[in-house]
């Protein structure tokens, strides 16, 4: 069994594994060529000569690394999660829950705009003629470039905090949505429309029994790429809103202050978070395919 | 007994506009289709015979001529739910099972429960899949999944049945014994049933009316009523009446062939 997990052809571990182990080599190996440097400036002025160990051992264990190792970055995450109150703007969990509800919120208008959209194009020649040139357009836009000025104009509207963030998240998350329910919503084939006119169903009818049923597994590779956006989307938009905490903005201090490790620890929050999203997702995914019979 | 005519075509006419310019589906078609009748369509492919059929189940519209389907228009028709169609793949939803794909009709048409439960159980019997209710399309054989798909054009029990070669896709075995079930289904439901093959056999042995056509432009050839008895074992395809009509039926084939 245990054999089995490790070489059976379906398992993933042990591809995973490998990566992750170079990975980590590589890392700790630009740790000591990127943080050498410094230690060799230190040692000059203490006109001492470093032996190998020891610049080894000072270059993965410095206080303000240039690259910190994962074992930084590891207990750093440790000391800001469990050893801090989840109320204090230096705990990690603070910062990424304030991600995740900008996500999720942001989530959830895109993916409902995505799908309004998707049949609007679907069902109308005019709202498919007319929105879509504009849909593309938006994402050739830099999201950085605009981000701002979304901040800028709603906070000058009344709107501050979480608002213009998930507005950001949303203006990510819904292309996917859009693209893929599109191409879901108009995979039944031209037999299954036949068929149905041969019963007269109505509109309606056949966006509910066929159309709706045959973009499921459509829909939620949408959910997924529309999630990894939405928290992207979070993040930059934090970025410009200054002040009001999220993983952004934990990063963007990170970068301002030269404290790599909580840029470094931030991204690594910002990936478990957007993981876990998507993880979930995914388990949703199989049990509903499963339950319809679309996935065996 | 103006009753008993179900289908009347006349001068059919049908062009489709494509890229490369218009092509003449049918031309000229003339057609009466009595009650209780079984009518064979058959002939090459590009002869329009799947296109007659789309026609008289308004899923194309004709460009001039005249075609009333139960005495009204294919859309009247269409609209009153007055036929059952069998394409030629099964298009059975994979995410519904068996008895929920015969249900679907129901469902469209806004059946009770009851009635659409005591209907799913009447066909699925008679088609002989009792007892598969809850497979799904996938754990079926394809003869399998065509018989649901029968099924389910039943459900609603409509007056005609339009199938464009339901059988095409399986093998000879599987197909004489589907050619067989439909004959007795055919006999003890009493409906109007227009069928189009490429299967000289199987033309002959299910059809009281079998419409020869050829292709370019798509037009009847020949139209022969079949004199053999309604009781026909499959044994009967040896017999000299059987082979006669094949004979004529292939003798049309080849006339329409010769001219292009």
């Amino acid at each position: 069994m245990t054999k089995k997990l490790w070489t059976g052809s379906d398992s993933k571990i042990l591809p995973v594994f490998c990566i992750i182990t170079f990975i980590v080599i590589i890392w700790y190996g630009f740790s000591i060529i990127l943080n050498a440097p410094w230690e060799y400036d230190k040692a000059k002025r203490n006109s001492i000569t470093l032996s190998k160990t020891e610049l080894v051992n000072q270059t993965w264990s410095q206080k303000r690394p240039k690259l910190p190792t994962p074992h930084q970055v590891a207990k750093e995450m440790w000391d800001t999660t469990v050893n801090k109150k989840v109320t204090s703007k230096r705990s990690l969990i603070y910062h990424g829950l304030i991600t995740f509800y900008e996500t999720i919120y942001g989530f959830a208008f895109g993916t409902g705009l995505g799908i309004l959209l998707a049949l609007g194009i679907v069902y109308n020649r005019a709202t498919a003629m007319s929105v879509m040139p504009w849909i593309v357009t938006s994402q050739t836009i830099p999201i950085l470039a605009i981000a701002p000025m979304i901040v800028v104009a709603l906070g000058s509207a009344g709107f501050s905090g979480l608002m213009p963030i998930v507005i950001i998240s949303m203006y990510l998350s819904f292309f996917p949505v859009v693209v893929g329910m599109v191409k879901g919503l108009k995979s039944p084939e031209q037999l299954d429309i036949d068929q149905m006119k041969t019963w007269s169903a109505s509109k309606s009818q056949v966006l509910f029994k066929l159309r709706a049923p045959k973009s499921t597994p459509y829909l939620f590779t949408s959910l997924k790429l529309g999630m990894a956006a939405s928290v992207v989307g979070a993040i930059v938009g934090e970025l410009p809103s200054g002040g009001g905490g999220g993983l952004g903005f934990r990063m963007l201090s990170g970068s301002t202050f030269g404290n790599t490790l909580h840029i470094w620890s931030g991204l690594f929050s910002a990936a478990i978070l957007a993981g876990s999203l998507i993880a979930i997702i995914s388990i949703i995914q199989r049990i509903v395919l499963k339950r319809m019979a679309l996935e065996t | 007994m103006v009753q008993s005519e179900v289908i009347n075509v006349s001068n059919l006419d049908l062009t489709f506009e494509t890229s490369d310019g218009p092509v003449h589906a049918l031309k000229n078609v003339d057609l009466k289709v009595n009650r209780g009748d079984f009518v064979s369509f058959i002939g090459p492919s590009g002869c329009g015979k799947t296109t007659l059929l789309r026609v008289l189940a308004d899923l194309d519209e004709p460009t001039d001529g005249e075609v009333t389907v139960n005495g009204v228009s294919p859309r009247e028709a269409r609209e009153a739910r007055a036929y059952g169609y069998v394409f030629q793949a099964a298009g059975l939803y994979p995410w519904r099972n068996v008895a929920a794909n015969v249900k679907l009709p129901l469902e469209i048409m806004g059946y009770s429960k009851e009635e659409q439960l005591k209907r799913v159980k009447k066909v699925l019997d008679l088609v002989e899949l009792t007892g598969f209710e809850k497979k799904y399309p996938w754990q079926l054989s394809g003869g399998m999944q065509q018989r649901a798909s029968i099924a389910r054009a039943l459900a609603f029990d409509a007056d005609i049945l339009f199938m464009d070669e339901p059988f095409g896709a399986l093998d000879e075995i599987v197909r004489d014994h589907l050619n067989k079930q439909l004959l007795e289904l055919w006999k003890s439901t009493n409906k109007t049933i227009c069928f189009v093959t490429h299967s000289i056999p199987e033309a002959v042995y299910l059809s009281t009316k079998i419409v020869v056509m050829s292709p370019r432009p798509g037009r009847i050839v020949d139209i022969i009523d079949s004199n053999l008895p309604s009781d026909r074992p499959l044994e009967i395809r040896d017999s000299k009446e059987f082979i006669e009509i094949s004979q004529r039926v292939r003798e049309g084939l080849r006339a329409g062939h010769s001219d292009d």
